[in-house]
């Protein structure tokens, strides 16, 4: 049986980093916002959602003008990309500056419940725009990247099988990794970043060294969706088929892999995001295996949660977070 | 040459009333102290200057140019920077981004200056960390520059705190209670701080202390408040003998005593 799971570990290592890098980016979405606001924004999954939508909408929109064809796909990609992710992050910052900032001192379950609000009503309007345009608000983008390319894991050690990869893995994984790469960058190098991680510290303080705190909540708002937007641009490239609904479950999964992390810490997210990935993927691959058929791949999503609730159990402060001591 | 002036400052928190017409010029250049017992409205009257509490009435004027209104941010960009009486640094920042939170406003370097690592932009962050060490070279820290600020001791947390001010390059540092806890050669030291940053950067200095002995001996012009009103205002020799304000530390027998 050792061996069985052995021979499946290549195809989990790339489909478990991919959807991994996915979670990941979003997870650093939750992250910030907790850390700068202690605020659990539910609606960052309705962002990504709602990037995947702006993102199949425009490549639809290409393809109606041709655009899509005559275009090498990666550069269609980098445009849809950039577009959306400015228009998800304005989405995001526009949230903030309506829905949280004048709730800002009010008790914490006040914006909460404002985030849960603000989630269903970007799934309605979202799915009013698709059912008005399409007919059906399930809608299935063009797709850009069909080749598929086989990973001779065989040749390296004959315990382990081969793999197959569709282009878009290398693609979503490779872009996925370059914006949490842009956004280390930015967070501990720029004196935007630097500002972000004072004003988490400590809001007030950071007012009286000429922070401007409001810019900096809505840049933090504005890179969060912005990414998290970006994210569903590569979700809807990866799997095709999106629906108004799709935030939910990958929300819930990206804020459990920012607790995993530590929430609050953006190095922990990425991580945390990483880790739940491959650990879905190696349950999916698995389970049925491991546990002689009585569960079978669909239970990866308990398989997930349950490691949440182990972590909270023993490290309620996360991975790479660290325990609050209380003052006295 | 005035370059602070407050006029008939009020601050009622609901039916409580922390500063009733406080009105005091500031000279420039000077080192000036605000003194009182606990609770008599000092740490609020700094809160206003610096913009985190609006007044309830009165301006306050900067190089007369009126301040009510503005934000923390404005303001400390217009040139007040001020340390806590409770110690607020960035704990889990090192020594030195802690001193550059403070140049904020100086840095220009944006997103795609970042991204693309241009020269400019990697210029200046060189400059920006020269200027941060720098200032902690002046204040005595340079050999921790690296360390979380959580882990220095009180007293150089109090001395992060003033470079911290210092490199917003104010034209006033308010410093409230900055003796607080300190040993009499810190005080000392301290003492000798203030004044050199006050001649060679050019500062107006307005400090709240109850270390009677740092503040006659560094002050030029004393306020003094009691329960949220000014009860007198002097040079250190005429407030040291001031009947009111023995009256307001010691309380009135003290006086009918001396």
């Amino acid at each position: 049986m050792f061996n069985e799971v052995l021979h499946t570990i290549p195809q989990v290592l790339i489909d478990g980093l991919t959807l991994g890098a996915v979670y990941a980016v979003i997870a650093i979405g939750y992250t910030m916002v907790y850390g700068i606001l202690e605020l659990i924004n539910f609606a960052h999954g309705e962002i990504f959602m709602s990037g995947a939508f702006i993102g199949t909408a425009i490549l639809l929109v290409l393809t109606g003008i041709g655009w899509v064809s005559s275009l090498p796909a990666i550069v269609m990609l980098i445009a849809v990309l950039l577009i959306t992710a400015v228009l998800t992050g304005f989405l995001g910052m526009g949230i903030e500056r309506v829905a949280y900032r004048p709730l800002r001192n009010a008790p914490r379950l006040i914006p909460l419940i404002t985030a849960i609000g603000i989630s269903f009503l970007l799934q309605d309007i979202v799915r009013f725009i698709a059912e008005l345009k399409k007919g059906n608000y399930i809608v299935t983008g063009p797709s850009l990247f069909t080749h598929q390319l086989s990973i001779k894991a065989s040749s390296v050690s004959s315990i382990f099988n081969d793999a197959t990869i569709k282009t878009s893995f290398v693609i979503v994984l490779v872009t996925a990794v370059i914006m949490m790469i842009g956004l280390d960058l930015f967070v501990n190098r720029t004196k935007w970043g630097m500002a972000m991680r004072a004003v988490a510290q400590d809001r007030e303080t950071a007012s009286l060294m000429t922070i401007n705190v409001n810019k900096v909540i809505s840049i933090t708002f504005f890179i969060g969706s912005a990414l998290g937007g970006a994210t569903g641009v590569l979700f809807a490239v990866q799997y095709g088929t999106i629906d108004p609904y799709i935030g939910f479950i990958l929300g819930l999964k990206a804020f459990t892999a920012a607790v995993l992390g530590g929430i609050g810490n953006i190095r922990g997210a990425m991580f945390g995001g990483l880790l739940l990935g491959l650990l879905e993927m190696f349950a999916s691959a698995n389970l049925t295996l491991l546990s002689h058929g009585i569960f079978g791949a669909e239970y990866k999503d308990v398989f997930a949660f349950i490691i949440l609730i182990l972590v909270l159990l023993f490290k309620p402060e996360g991975l790479f977070g660290k325990p609050v001591t209380e003052k006295v | 040459m005035s370059i602070l002036e407050v006029q008939n400052l009020s601050k009622k928190f609901g039916g409580l009333t922390a500063n009733q017409d406080v009105s005091m010029t500031v000279e420039k250049n000077s080192i000036t102290a605000v003194i009182g017992p606990n609770g008599a409205g000092k740490t609020t009257f700094f809160n206003m200057i610096t913009g985190v509490y609006q007044p309830t009435s009165g301006i306050i004027l900067l190089e007369n140019e009126k301040l009510n209104g503005l934000k923390p941010h404005v303001v400390c960009q217009r040139g007040i920077s001020r340390t806590f009486q409770n110690i607020r640094l960035f704990n889990e920042m090192t020594v030195l981004e802690n001193v550059m939170v403070g140049m904020h406003t100086h840095l220009k370097a944006g997103l795609f200056g970042i991204l693309f690592n241009l020269p400019t932009t990697r210029k200046e962050e060189l400059a920006t960390e020269i200027k941060a060490y720098q200032l902690l070279e002046y204040v005595g820290l340079d050999s921790f520059l690296n360390e979380k600020a959580c882990n220095l001791s009180y007293g150089a947390q109090r001395r992060l705190e003033i470079a911290r001010a210092i490199a917003a390059s104010p034209k006033i540092l308010l410093l409230d209670e900055p003796a607080a806890g300190m040993n009499p050669k810190e005080t000392k030291e301290l003492t000798q701080l203030i004044k050199k940053m006050r001649d060679e950067f050019n500062l107006t200095v307005l400090l709240i202390e109850h270390d009677m002995k740092l503040v006659m001996e560094i002050s030029e012009q004393i306020f003094v408040l009691d329960h949220g009103e000014k009860i007198a205002e002097g040079k250190p020799e005429d407030i040291r003998n001031n009947p009111k304000v023995i009256e307001a530390y010691l309380g009135s027998g003290a006086v009918h005593a001396g």
